[in-house]
């Protein structure tokens, strides 16, 4: 019954988050309420890390190992940025906006609820309703700030998104025609991979290739991105963590989860079309992260390398490389959800965005510096963190199994993507303190050399020791339990 | 021939004609420039959708798919055509023509090669799958108008005929459902209709926002974000 309750926990606190009482109240709620979520999803997770399914309502609500393994990064994700959100939210709204700031949390468990029912839910069509909810209901969350920027942002968020809906929705209401019509047998995804032996595979390969651009859009595939690092880069910081960290990784768990059901020839096929999208993902975000002049907006193409690389990680095939997926999806969420809250720390410490703004910032705010730093470090993959051990395991198993070229080629991305990622970090980190500002009104720009020295907010401590925790500790070590995870999710991918 | 061979082949004519008719009224979304002849269009197409789920319903005898129709009806007949009025007020889209990247007998062309690429896709699968003569019509058709709908979007720079384009898109993809899967339990339809609605509501305030933020519903022209 856990899973009922989590889905019942964020409705709730959503709409408490509403009431009018004391400014306290919802981002209280809001926290104790992902906090609950948190500790619901782990008790889920370590149930199904032995193996088996947790089922809440038949054909319906239903946890396996890979599904629990997003749960709980999505409530992971969720809690560390509620507990973010009562630092930031008070900072930037400002503490006079209570309306403004209860709307906020309000939308913020709305968002976590559909987020967490896509992994929860496992009748198909209603795992498309959830991940569509989530695009419909984060879209007032990435135009939060209501400039014109985050309103063109939020704008082709929801455009092309839903664009993908459709193409998706067709992909699997094929799907639900090759299963025959019968209204008995269950459309869930272990209903669908027992049926997907006698459905045609000419069915099969269309519904797929439907179902990768439809929801590719969302995950962030080039060169269906193009509105991702406008949106993962306008909302909100603690909104970008779960937008980057978990929403597009949540979206890629329903296209991975496609990939069991084909077999011998066919699987070869489809693990294509899983390499060519990575490459051309990793390989673009690799270049264009270079020349972000926006430091949320350079995470966020790293988001769509990071993608990339999974894609390449689950089309190689083979136990090894599919718990490198594991591993990679596990890394990536912790280190990006990391990065956008130091991001986010940035922002409150020195106000801008841009890059070349800012330099010094580890004088400017320690905290901040430090923990830009570990997140620049970790994402692009320095050992001894979380992604430099899942990348390694992911080259490794490419050149297991042979595939020197796209190994050659990943490997490459990557290197390109960690000397884009560093020299721009390095720039902002180091060096003397300086933060160069536009005066909006006088078309000037305005150059603070000796800024004022800024404290973070406690509760943005916390959130970012919270996220450092795992980007350090899995690069060193995995937990028994979690490993357990990672190899039942790993081998659900694999045919039995 | 007997009754109910007769009542199948009326059946079959009456669908073929639904399924000719929603086409036409998706090559209509392309080629026509006023605005609120695009909603027209689109309600009627809708009314379409309906009119083929209760034939189909007819035949397999299938409440669901009686149920598909009232929503269809009631979600986009009555309802979103209200809450557009609303959301985007009658000046920003009953006056105005839309502006469009291509010329309309160039889009008009390339709604043609779409269709015949959605004939191409779709012939395989219905011969892999057994497909039934209700199916023959309804999955390339949807397959085609999700498609023009998707081109619409990428060629019209207006806030409302972008959403009118999604929503076509939708009708497509539901026109091709209710013929492949009609049987998807209660549950799931009742959702999709609510889900359609959000997508309006939430769709139609945004746009409402970008109107009230920067006085205009260009949203082609909006072009702060992009990379250098």
């Amino acid at each position: 019954m856990e899973l009922l309750y989590i889905l019942i926990i964020s409705l709730l606190a959503a709409a408490l988050s509403l009431l009018p009482v004391g400014k306290r109240f919802a981002p209280g709620v809001t926290i104790l309420g992902s906090l609950a979520v948190f500790l619901l999803s782990l008790r889920t997770a370590l149930a199904t890390a032995a193996g088996g399914e947790i089922t809440a309502i038949a054909d319906y609500l239903a946890c396996d190992s890979f599904s629990a393994l997003i749960l709980l990064l999505v409530a992971f994700v969720g809690l560390t940025a509620a507990i973010f959100s009562w630092g930031y939210i008070a900072t930037t709204v400002g503490e006079t906006d209570d309306r403004k700031i209860r709307r906020y949390y309000s939308r913020f468990n709305l968002f976590l609820l559909s987020m967490l029912a896509v992994p929860i839910f496992s009748q198909l069509a209603l795992v498309w309703i959830a991940v569509e909810m989530t695009t419909l209901l984060s879209v007032f969350l990435v135009s939060f700030e209501s400039t014109p920027q985050a309103l063109e942002a939020a704008w082709k968020y929801a455009v092309l998104t839903c664009m993908g809906a459709s193409l998706a929705l067709i992909g699997i209401l094929l799907l639900r025609w090759g299963m025959g019509p019968s209204p008995n047998v269950a459309f869930t995804w272990a209903g669908l991979l027992a049926a997907s032996p006698q459905m045609p595979p000419a069915l099969l390969y269309t519904a797929f290739l439907f179902i990768l651009i439809g929801f590719g859009t969302k995950a962030g595939l080039v060169p269906m991105h193009t509105w991702l690092p406008d949106a993962h880069s306008q909302a909100p910081s603690p909104i970008c963590a779960i937008l980057s960290g978990i929403e597009t990784t949540a979206v890629l768990y329903c296209i991975m989860r496609l990939l069991p059901m084909f077999q011998g020839g066919a699987a070869a096929d489809i693990g294509k079309w899983f390499i060519i999208f990575g490459l051309i993902s990793a390989g673009v975000a690799s270049f264009l992260l270079i020349q972000a002049k926006d430091y949320k907006r350079l995470f966020a193409f790293s988001t769509v390398e990071h993608m990339g690389i999974i894609m390449v990680a689950a089309g190689l095939g083979g136990y090894a490389a599919h718990f490198g997926a594991m591993m990679q999806i596990v890394s990536h969420t912790v280190t990006k959800s990391l990065c956008f809250f130091a991001a986010g720390a940035t922002l409150m410490a020195t106000g801008t965005r841009n890059i070349g703004a800012i330099r010094g910032l580890i004088r400017i705010s320690p905290l901040a510096g430090t923990f830009l730093m570990v997140g620049g470090l970790g994402i692009a993959g320095a050992p001894p963190f979380a992604v430099f051990l899942s990348e390694f395991s992911i080259l490794k198993a490419g050149i297991m199994n042979g595939q020197y070229l796209v190994i050659g080629l990943l490997a490459f991305f990557i290197a390109v993507a960690f000397f884009g990622i560093m020299l721009q970090i390095n720039r902002m980190v180091f060096g003397r303190p300086e933060i160069i500002l536009m005066d909006e009104s006088a078309l000037q720009f305005a150059r603070s050399t000796a800024p004022k020295h800024y404290i973070l907010p406690l509760a943005c401590i916390i959130a970012l020791l919270a996220t450092v925790i795992p980007v350090i500790l899995f690069g060193v070590y995995l937990p028994e339990q979690l490993y357990q995870l990672l190899h039942q999710a790993a081998a659900s991918l694999g045919r039995v | 021939m007997s009754e109910s061979e007769m009542v199948f082949s009326f059946l079959t004519k009456l669908n073929a004609l639904t399924g000719g008719l929603f086409l036409l009224c998706a090559f209509g979304l392309v080629g026509i420039r006023q605005m609120l002849t695009c909603l027209r269009i689109y309600v009627f197409q809708a009314l379409l959708l309906a009119v083929s789920a209760v034939i189909l319903g007819y035949y397999h005898a299938s409440i669901h798919l009686f149920v598909v129709a009232a929503l269809t009806i009631v979600t986009k007949v009555f309802i979103i055509p209200w809450v557009l009025r609303q959301a985007v007020g009658y000046e920003s889209y009953a006056k105005r023509e839309i502006s469009q990247v291509l010329n309309i007998p160039t889009s008009l062309l390339i709604s043609i090669a779409i269709t015949i690429f959605a004939y191409y896709i779709a012939g395989p699968l219905l011969a892999a799958n057994g497909a039934g003569a209700f199916e023959k019509v309804n999955l390339p058709i949807g397959m085609a108008s999700l498609l023009i709908g998707a081109y619409t979007v990428t060629v019209r720079g207006e806030a409302v005929p972008q959403l009118l384009g999604i929503l076509a898109m939708e009708n497509g993809a539901f026109f091709a459902g209710i013929s492949i899967a009609s049987n998807l339990p209660l549950i799931a339809e009742l959702a999709a209709a609510f889900y359609v609605l959000i997508t309006v509501l939430v769709i139609g305030l945004l746009a409402m926002r970008i109107h009230t933020v920067i006085a205009k519903t260009a949203v082609g022209e909006m072009m702060a974000l992009r990379e250098e």
